[in-house]
């Protein structure tokens, strides 16, 4: 008895659901005939009566209208010819490649004369730029229209005004409101009423922009004649206290551009030294071939490319695993049959494993060919997030600081929390009673080395996507990696992220003072000059067992 | 040639409160002790009581974080380095033997022999006869002079201790620092070393860092046991046995 | 002291001996088949390869310098090649120097790089390098100097081993970027070239070219007799001390920063000579030379060779350098798999190099023959 009521709740529940469902679908079917129709008017010969209809597309409360309205002012609009539809069209290799605004379905490509442009006239343009400006300004994401305001700030215009007052009326979001006032404040700076100027200005205070902090400069500045672009006073007073808070804050988004950079390159650095942590900084074992198993990575990057030619934007994570296993490999196949023999003669493995590496970069160049293969930047690695006008951080940067630090601390935690690593420290500090405890040594040196040898793989990756992919690559980065880890102390990962993070930065930021070799040559001289002060680097492990 | 003049020192090596850390890890903890003119010691104590640290901090190796360390009365070991120290007239044999492998005994002697040790001095150094006798002399002393024209690599253990020992004589050194000489030697070569040891000292002071206690017998010296980096007790062999801390010490509780 | 007894050090070196020998042989004979016979004859030897031979010189004469701070002091120096091309842009100055107004601009004083870079005067580095005098001081002070100031930072902090050859290898790449760099004042990516003369001899003349091959023989030989009598010596000895048990060399009272150092910068020196004689027969120096595969290629003839024998590095460097020219030649896919191989090989199969085997192979002969001349012991000495 007790149960009756409550599924009867839930019958109810289900069926409110339900109609609630229907009456959206109904609504939007009633509204879709509206859009075709209104659409369809577009196409007219008269320019007032097109005038007319975009009127009322504009009205319309449709996701699909934006377009329709950019394509128009593009000239990208058309309609076919045969039975009126319209279309947006771009140009492909014969004609054009056309697309339905209604049914938003591919319609295949056609000749140049099988479809006709929907025209427009400046005034129309004019118009459409302001609808489209108001369309995205009341748009639902506040991100949209924060880009709009954005936008209006880069083409001041009077028309936008009345737009803009509504808009900022409307508005709930303080960040899009701050952004609409810039918006209104950069056409308000034309104006011939001082307390406007005076009014945009004050709008102006704090938000970081390089269109407005170059309107204030002109504002200010004193003519060859004498006089000002500005010629009241009190507005060029404001405009002055403005515009050094916008300095200011220039030069500290300046900071953090480089900081930014600077990190960026530390994390390259990291990320080719980091594999080098493992082999020499735990091993001991001085790779000097480990700039080829990043040159390896980066080949494996572009193979995988060539054999997923249509899911490059998947293939970075397939080559990811594919670039670790085939250094890792390649490793595992040296330490086998040439670094095995040469434990404790730390001089002869710095030579034989030269030898190697000379033999792997002639060896890529007699497959690849001695020239540079151009791996793909897939979509969502270019570009760039602009955090405000002042700041924008290049995704690719951005994913390889991820990257690097994910890198580092998986490695981190494999060594520290893995029984492999467990075994890995067991050998390296006390190799006969490792030995005695059942722990196969050798088999531990050779997956250490094809870890080390792995991440330099894996580094090869996220290289092909900054650099020249070459038989050269690698050489490139083994003097900076063994310098960071020497730097760093070795046999310490969190050195190695200081060192290389620390040179990244210090290497950007001496940058602009000396210029880009004198720089590296700056920072390879203090590197020097540092090993010959502290031997064993930033954070070396002290104690009486290092002595040896 | 030596840089200190030769009166007599009241002690030919003072420490007094040494103080060295690793990481947190005391090697040595407040030590003090001293050594007289021609005086064997013996130093004895277990794994990690920080004998090996006691001799870097006294031959240079290593600087003390804090207290004295003070030869022939006014010298201040700490301020100087490993060479200095050793042309002061400290001489050291280390725990493994180590002589240069790819030298012959005599060249090896010849290397250890007193004398300037300046770079251009070496460039057009000439062995005098009287040098060669000296020589000769010691080779006979650690009984290799079959070896003399083998190399220092072809050595077994034992001798390789015998040559060190030899070229620490050679060195003519007023103090010797001597580490664990009788590992991996004979009964009989162990009770040759302790004899040598002790017709050394008297002219020189000796120091011996030994686990074996047949061979501290043997030395019939003094005994100093050091236990955390302190020394625990001091005296003859007998009254050390017999202290109850050295007891505990070694014994467990 | 009789002569005999003074020369005992270069007495007891047989193949340093043969070797000495041959080279002399060679470089008398050669330039007189060379300038004497003429051209059609079957004896006739060609001025390319009296340049090619001469460059081995010089390349043995390097070889030399890197053997005996790695073979006798156990420093590995991957930087070598930097005090090679000291010298030899000390004397590729004074060769711009003595073009004067022969060059394409005509500029009396500037060389044509610094005309083409606007520069209006000498900069005050290039200031005596007219003299010949001068010149020859700075090949010598050039690297010497670099190595004092390089070594004396490093030995004193102690660094060592592997250490050291890293950063030995980061100073000449930092070298090669800063040279790389035009306003460095040193011609930048081009180097200095188009030498005309030495000393008013036209370095196209036959004569002046044997004259360069005669005289780079001339320095191996003394550079040999140098290093073979610092390596006999009891410094030598003290030298191989260090290599084989460093901390023991120091408490025996050695200061072993201060060998390090001296042999380090006799070993600069006599690089920095190589280069100075090897930049007017190949006619340019550039900033290649600081390359640091360069350095550690100069390794590879010394681990071949013979390390620790002083002839084993000058038979390296000649063995290496003809491979290299034969197959850079004939097959330029396959040289880089060779000289990789060569460095695998060398290091896991034959730690003393050729000298070594050979070595090897004539003990294992004595030791048969007194075998089997009976139970004679210990007459083998």
């Amino acid at each position: 008895m007790t149960r009756q009521p409550k599924r009867a709740w839930w019958v109810r529940a289900w069926l409110a659901l339900l109609i609630l469902a229907c009456s959206q679908t109904l609504w939007a079917q009633q509204q879709a005939p509206d859009f075709t129709a209104k659409i369809a008017d577009l196409t007219t010969s008269s320019f007032s009566k097109r005038a007319k209809a975009i009127e009322a597309v504009v009205a319309l409360d449709d996701e699909r209208v934006l377009p329709v309205l950019e394509a128009l002012l593009e000239g990208d609009l058309y309609y076919r010819k045969s039975d009126d539809r319209v279309v947006i069209a771009v140009d492909a290799e014969s004609g054009y490649r056309i697309t339905d605004v209604i049914s938003g379905e591919d319609l295949g490509a056609v000749g140049k004369r099988d479809v006709k442009k929907i025209a427009t006239n400046n005034r129309m343009r004019k118009n459409l730029r302001v609808q489209i400006a108001a369309y995205k300004l009341v748009n639902k994401n506040p991100d949209v229209r924060r880009t709009a305001a954005g936008d209006l700030i880069k083409t001041p215009s009077p028309e936008f005004l009345p737009i803009l007052q509504k808009a900022i009326a409307n508005e709930e979001e303080p960040a899009v409101r701050e952004a609409l006032k810039v918006a209104r404040a950069v056409i308000l700076l034309d104006s011939d009423q001082e307390v406007d100027r005076l009014q945009a200005i004050k709008d102006m205070d704090g938000y970081p922009n390089k269109y407005t902090l170059a309107m204030l400069k002109q504002l200010v500045r004193q003519n060859d004649d004498g006089s000002y672009n500005e010629p009241s006073e009190l507005v060029r007073e404001e405009a002055i206290a403005v515009l050094k808070g916008l300095e200011a804050q220039e030069t500290w988004y300046k900071f953090v551009e480089d900081l930014f950079f600077g990190l960026s390159a530390g994390s390259v650095l990291l990320l080719a030294a980091v594999g080098l942590a493992i082999t020499f900084g735990v091993m001991g074992v001085i790779n000097m071939a480990h700039g080829e198993m990043i040159m390896l990575g980066a080949y494996t990057t572009y193979v995988v490319q060539l054999l997923m030619p249509n899911l490059i934007e998947a293939s970075l994570i397939v080559a990811i695993p594919a670039a670790f296993v085939v250094s890792g490999l390649m490793g595992i196949i040296i330490e086998r049959t040439v670094i095995r023999h040469l434990y404790g003669r730390p001089l002869e493995t710095l030579l034989a494993t030269f030898g190697i590496s000379l033999i792997l970069q002639q060896l890529v160049r007699t497959i690849f060919s001695p020239l540079n293969r151009s791996v793909i930047t897939p979509d969502w690695m270019s570009g760039s997030l602009q955090v405000n006008g002042f700041l924008s951080l290049t995704y690719n940067r951005l994913y390889i600081i991820v990257f690097a630090l994910l890198v580092l601390f998986g490695l981190m935690l494999l060594l520290k929390r893995s029984f492999f690593g467990l075994q890995m420290r067991a050998v390296t500090q006390n190799r006969a009673m490792a030995s005695s405890m059942g722990i196969r040594t050798g088999w531990v040196d050779a997956m250490t080395f094809g870890l080390g040898s792995g991440i330099a793989g894996i580094a090869g990756v996220a290289l092909s996507q900054l650099t020249n992919v070459g038989p050269n690559l690698g050489q490139s980065y083994i003097i900076d990696s063994f310098l960071v880890v020497v730097f760093g102390g070795v046999g310490s990962l969190w050195g190695t992220f200081v060192a290389a993070m620390g040179l990244g930065v210090a290497n950007k930021f001496v940058e602009p003072m000396a210029g880009a070799v004198l720089a590296k040559i700056l920072i390879l001289v203090f590197i020097i000059l540092f090993i010959q002060r502290r031997p064993r680097g930033l954070f070396a492990i002290k104690g009486r067992f290092v002595e040896g | 040639m030596k840089m200190i003049p030769k009166h007599i020192p009241q002690h030919i090596l003072y420490v007094d409160g040494v103080t060295k850390s690793f990481d947190g890890f005391k090697a040595l903890n407040d030590l003090s002790f001293t050594v007289k003119p021609g005086e064997l010691r013996a130093i004895i104590g277990p794994n990690g009581a920080g004998k090996t640290t006691m001799m870097d901090v006294i031959t240079g190796k290593l600087k003390p974080d804090v207290g004295d360390v003070f030869f022939r009365d006014s010298v201040d070991l700490t301020k100087h380095d490993e060479a200095e120290i050793a042309n002061m007239g400290i001489g050291r044999k280390f725990q493994k033997p180590t002589v240069i492998e790819s030298l012959t005994v005599f060249q090896n002697l010849e290397l250890a022999l007193s004398g300037n040790r300046g770079v251009f001095k070496s460039l057009f150094h000439k062995l005098s006869g009287e040098q060669r006798t000296q020589i000769d002399e010691v080779i006979e002393l650690v009984g290799l002079t079959e070896k003399r024209q083998e190399l220092g690599g072809a050595l077994s253990h034992g001798q390789k201790q015998w040559l060190e020992i030899g070229m620490l004589l050679n060195q003519d050194p007023d103090l010797l620092l001597v580490d664990e000489p009788a590992a991996g030697m004979t009964d009989h070569e162990t009770e040759l070393t302790a004899k040598l040891l002790r017709d050394i000292s008297g002219e020189h002071s000796v120091v011996v860092v030994e686990h074996d206690m047949e061979f501290i017998k043997a030395l019939d010296c003094p005994v100093t046991v050091l236990h955390e980096g302190y020394v625990l007790a001091e005296g003859t062999l007998e009254q050390v046995q017999a202290d109850d801390k050295v007891i505990e010490v070694y014994l467990g509780r | 002291m009789t002569s005999q007894a003074r020369l005992a050090w270069l007495q007891s070196d047989v193949g340093g001996k043969r070797v000495l020998a041959i080279i002399l042989a060679v470089i008398i004979v050669l330039p007189l088949l060379n300038l004497l016979v003429p051209p059609d004859s079957v004896f006739h030897v060609s001025s390319y390869t009296i340049g090619l031979l001469g460059k081995y010189l010089c390349y043995a004469l390097l070889a030399l310098a890197v053997d005996l701070i790695w073979g006798y002091c156990g420093i590995l120096s991957l930087g070598h090649g930097a005090f090679f091309a000291l010298g030899g842009y000390a004397m590729g100055m004074y060769l711009m120097r003595q073009i004067g107004e022969r060059g394409v601009y005509g500029h009396p004083v500037l060389p044509d790089f610094m005309v083409f870079l606007n520069w209006d005067a000498l900069p005050w580095y290039w200031y005596g390098f007219d003299n010949f005098y001068f010149a020859m001081l700075m090949v010598l002070v050039a690297p010497g100097l670099l190595a004092f100031v390089f070594g004396w930072l490093a030995f004193r902090s102690r660094v060592t081993g592997v250490y050291l050859s890293i950063i030995t290898q980061a100073m000449t790449y930092a070298l090669m970027l800063a040279f790389f760099r035009n306003d460095m004042g040193f011609g930048g990516n081009n180097g200095l070239t188009d030498f005309k003369d030495i000393l008013g001899f036209s370095l196209q003349a036959d004569t002046t070219k044997v004259g360069l091959f005669v005289a780079s023989g001339v320095a191996l030989i003394l550079g040999y007799l140098l290093c073979r009598y610092v390596v006999s010596s009891k410094l030598g000895r003290v030298l191989i001390s260090i290599r084989d048990a460093e901390s023991r060399s120091r408490f025996i009272g050695y200061r072993v920063e201060h060998f390090k150092l001296f042999v380090f910068v006799l070993s600069a020196v006599l690089a920095g000579v190589a280069g100075a004689l090897y930049v007017p027969q190949v006619g340019i120096i550039n900033p290649g030379e600081f390359s640091p595969i360069n350095s550690i290629e100069i390794i590879v003839w010394v681990a071949l060779g013979g390390r620790g024998f002083l002839y084993g590095a000058i038979i390296g460097a000649v063995l290496v350098n003809y491979g290299k020219t034969f197959f850079t030649g004939a097959f330029p896919e396959v040289w880089l798999f060779m000289l990789g191989g060569l460095f695998v090989v060398s290091t896991l199969f034959l730690p003393q190099g050729v000298v070594g085997i050979v070595q090897q192979w004539k003990d294992k002969r004595a030791e048969q023959k007194a075998h089997a001349q009976g139970k004679t012991g210990e007459a083998v000495p």
